[in-house]
């Protein structure tokens, strides 16, 4: 058995126009920055990509976006993206908002073999039109399915040759979920190591959910939101 | 009338020894500026952070390293990484004390609207809808009115809703209220403001008993 791959473009060779993609990250932070380059180079198209965000116009799924690349987008904010809002509001654009807990935990059902959750997200708001509710200790609830997702991209600090995966602070967050969600895993790590070299009590990700990993190059991790304090004056 | 580090310090009043707490984007996120000597907070990321800490100095920016409103940021000592489920997972299970967030309106019942204008805003509501399904203290801290100059505080909400009675409190630059089931109870003004004021810039339902005192912070 084999996991390892030489780059993102071999990794993601025999991925299909019309694919449904879970892409980690949240904003522009740990986002799976290799496969992305990849597919924008490969031309896919009719995407249906499940990610928290959309990117910015000119980063991450953002150039997805430009390209025409993606069909629908199941997302929980995009406020981030004027080429998105453009496609959405001419209707070239298919968009499913829905909560962020609820996305994070509908990846996590899939990951888990469950079918479906139930959350309290959503009752009463539009959200929750034409979904089953259940009432448990006098409190309403949606039911939500879990994804079923074709592949999914995720982006790791640390990984193994067995697959297994570290990531690092609040990279973290989308990525173990989704990773555990895909049909096909493919993760792109910061560092590849050989089976052994990781703490095995510190692994995220155990490797039976990554299908394909490689070692990314050229990370970008673009700062959105650049913020600083002012540093005193040495007395 | 209060200014918005005003209204964040007011909020601040409202944390207590051991809390965890969650601030929204925009004043919310300036509480954290005022936490009052002597009370020990945790601050929750839904990015995934118990102990999010101040801004990084610069140079030290970290990419890896951000808020829920993707702005660069430290954790303290002592603070924890966790995923998206895990952070949602802590947020319906109770176990945060305190959600502080931003609204376009609230109702007299306690319902807020923060995440969509039909027609011209499509960005989204992101956690919103999670935290104000689950929390057990929902505060909101917004302007009395509307840029238009219409009041926020209304009936019934016009706009599509992130969640229905939730909110227990509201502190706006003009006033500190509680939401009820009989309506909205006025408890603090802001100095220099009167009643009166509040009175005509509250659509919903406003519940005045005694005097009104002046806020405090």
């Amino acid at each position: 058995m084999n996991k390892i791959f030489k780059n993102a473009a071999e990794a993601l060779n025999d991925i299909h126009d019309g694919a449904i993609i879970m892409l980690g990250g949240f904003g522009l932070c740990g986002i799976p920055e290799n496969c992305i380059a990849a597919m924008v180079l490969k031309g896919t198209k009719e995407l249906t990509c499940i990610a928290n965000n959309a990117g910015i116009d000119d980063f991450g799924i953002g150039l997805l976006l430009q390209k025409r690349q993606v069909k629908k987008m199941i997302s929980s904010y995009v406020g981030e993206n004027a080429e998105f809002e453009r496609q959405l509001l001419s209707g070239e654009l298919e968009v499913e908002l829905i909560p962020q807990g609820t996305l994070a935990t509908r990846c996590m059902a899939a990951g888990y073999g469950m079918p479906a959750i139930f959350t309290p997200a959503g009752v009463g708001t539009e959200v929750a039109i034409g979904k089953e509710i259940r009432t448990f200790n006098n409190k309403e609830y949606l039911l939500e399915y879990a994804f079923d997702a074709d592949f999914a991209f995720v982006k790791a600090w640390k990984g193994d040759t067995e697959g297994n995966l570290i990531y690092k602070e609040t990279a973290r967050n989308f990525n173990p979920l989704m990773a555990m969600a895909g049909k096909i895993t493919i993760a792109e790590v910061e560092e590849l190591v050989s089976a052994g070299e990781l703490d095995a009590n510190q692994i995220h990700t155990p490797g039976i959910y990554v299908h394909r990993i490689f070692k990314g190059i050229n990370y970008e991790k673009r700062i959105e939101q650049r913020t600083v304090r002012a540093r005193l004056p040495n007395p | 009338m209060l200014n918005k580090n005003q209204i964040a310090q007011r909020l601040a009043k409202e944390l207590k020894d051991g809390f965890y707490v969650n601030l929204g984007i925009g004043i919310p996120t300036l509480v954290a500026n005022y936490i009052p000597e002597g009370i020990k907070v945790v601050l929750q990321s839904e990015n995934g952070l118990l102990g999010m800490g101040a801004f990084p100095f610069e140079g030290e920016e970290d990419p890896d390293l951000i808020n829920a409103g993707k702005q660069t940021i430290t954790s303290v000592p002592g603070s924890s990484f966790f995923d998206s489920a895990m952070s949602f997972g802590m947020i319906r299970a109770g176990k945060v004390d305190l959600t502080i967030l931003g609204a376009m309106e609230v109702s007299e019942k306690g319902d807020i609207a923060n995440w969509k204008i039909p027609g011209k805003m499509v960005k989204g509501m992101g956690g919103a809808m999670d935290l104000v399904a689950s929390a057990k203290n929902i505060i909101v801290a917004m302007m009395h009115s509307n840029p238009k100059g219409e009041s926020k505080l209304l009936p019934r909400c016009v706009l599509p809703l992130t969640g229905i009675g939730c909110v227990k409190k509201i502190v706006t630059e003009l006033a500190v209220l509680d939401v009820t089931k009989e309506g909205f109870k006025l408890l603090e003004r802001a100095p220099g403001v009167s009643v009166e004021e509040i009175v005509a810039k509250t659509a919903g339902k406003l519940i005045i008993e005694g005097e009104i005192p002046e806020m405090e912070w």
